[in-house]
């Protein structure tokens, strides 16, 4: 790609970024900018469908029709989602065969946080509130990236999460108005999907391998730090809203940068689970190949039909 | 006399980077390559687009008007997939 380029084709690349334009795929890019796109397109749809396997635990437990209906409404959605990114990577060259290969044999990542597991209902509360909400600030911020197509997937998923963070945070603030039990059980979903919801903003900006290139190219458009604090802001409001107290003692609001301060994360943590140690890498995958297997069937049958209909179809002309 | 018609080609056009390609019309052609040219002749003579697809008409395949209503039917009665569905306090920016 890079040989057959004419010679003025990074500079206008360039001037097309600087210009705030969207880069279209039948642009000249460079190959750095190619890879580190579809690296970012295609761990995100990797995390949209990993995502599903979370919450799909708890859909035949769900507490009520409503909840029920919901949840199943908010998990096809992240479907969707990973199918809109898988088909933005697609415009790059890549071919969806090559990225589920990667996603099922543990070459590619994907978000940390769907590597613990959900322990009760509160659990799909805090995920719809905590790491839909820690999604949407990166989605937001997403819709700006210089790269057309995946700024206007971001575009439509944003517009489709904007339901998933609310239902979450309801029924938070459900239990957390309900019995001692109830409440106490919200607490303890906070209490383990508040650090992991933080590390999903990936390291420290001064640590982050991706960062600085990324934003020189306006793939990113506010970086990992900026991101995880507007973030704390709004959830350690909305926490207070509703009687839940997020667990980290030195959380506090800090007048004169107008943001809440924060503690440290743990990074050992992160870094552990990223390499696959985490309470669950190992039944997320183990899940994943078994759906992609077991829908081998459909697929074939799916190519069946069409064939038959192809032939019936010629039969008839004939 | 040739009694061959010219395919009908459909035309999609990208206003503007960063926006999706829109339908703006359709025209006959032989080719891809004319129909290509003839769409910028048609469709773009005062900077309309900075990008054009062509596609064959025979290669779209439409929902039918007929069964609109029953095809579209399963998304009608779920109103919570929209956020206004939720009762949550505006100044809480969710
Ligand atoms: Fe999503
Ligand atoms: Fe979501």
């Amino acid at each position: 790609m890079a040989d057959t380029s004419p010679p003025d084709a990074l500079s206008r690349f360039e001037r097309t970024i600087a210009a705030e334009e969207k880069i279209e795929p039948r642009d000249w890019m460079p190959d750095k900018y190619r890879l580190n796109l579809v690296r970012q397109i295609s761990q995100h749809a990797h995390s949209e469908v990993v995502g599903q396997l979370p919450e799909g635990n708890w859909i035949a437990r769900a507490p009520s029709l409503r909840r029920k209906a919901i949840l199943l409404a908010k998990v096809q959605d992240e479907a969707g989602h990973g199918l809109y990114l898988y088909s933005a990577a697609e415009t790059l060259g890549v071919s969806r065969e090559e990225m589920l290969d990667d996603l099922l044999s543990g070459k590619a990542k994907y978000a940390s946080i769907f590597n613990y597991p959900t322990l009760s209902w509160a659990d799909v509360g805090a995920i719809g509130w905590l790491v839909d909400g820690a999604a949407i600030v990166n989605q937001i911020s997403l819709c700006r990236t210089s790269y057309g197509p995946y700024a206007r997937a971001m575009v439509r998923i944003c517009k489709e999460e904007s339901f998933h963070q609310r239902q979450g945070f309801e029924i938070m603030q459900t239990l957390a108005a309900g019995s001692a039990e109830q409440k106490a059980m919200a607490q303890d979903a906070l209490n383990r999907w508040w650090w992991p919801s933080l590390m999903m903003f990936g390291p420290h900006d001064a640590e982050s391998a991706h960062t600085q290139q990324s934003m020189q190219w306006k793939i990113k458009r506010q970086s990992n730090d900026e991101l995880r604090q507007k973030f704390v802001d709004q959830t350690a409001v909305q926490a207070a809203h509703i009687g839940l107290v997020i667990p980290d003692p030195l959380l506090k609001w800090n007048e004169s940068r107008g943001h809440y301060d924060f503690g440290p994360i743990d990074w050992d943590e992160f870094n552990r689970v990223l390499a696959g140690h985490g309470p669950c890498n190992r039944a997320r995958l183990a899940a994943r190949r078994k759906a992609h297997e077991d829908g081998e069937w459909v697929r074939d049958a799916m190519l069946a039909h069409a064939d038959k209909q192809r032939a019936r179809a010629t039969g008839a002309a004939a | 006399m040739s009694s061959k018609h010219l395919p009908l080609w459909e035309v999609f056009i990208r206003s503007r980077r960063g926006l999706d390609h829109k339908h703006i019309g359709s025209l006959h052609a032989a080719d891809a390559a004319q129909a290509m040219q003839s769409a910028r002749d048609t469709y773009t003579r005062r900077q309309e687009g900075v990008s054009i697809w062509v596609v064959r008409s025979s290669d779209i395949h439409a929902s039918q008007f007929e069964d609109d209503s029953a095809f579209f039917d399963p998304a009608a009665d779920k109103v919570y997939r929209h956020p206004t569905f939720y009762d949550v306090p505006e100044e809480l920016k969710l």
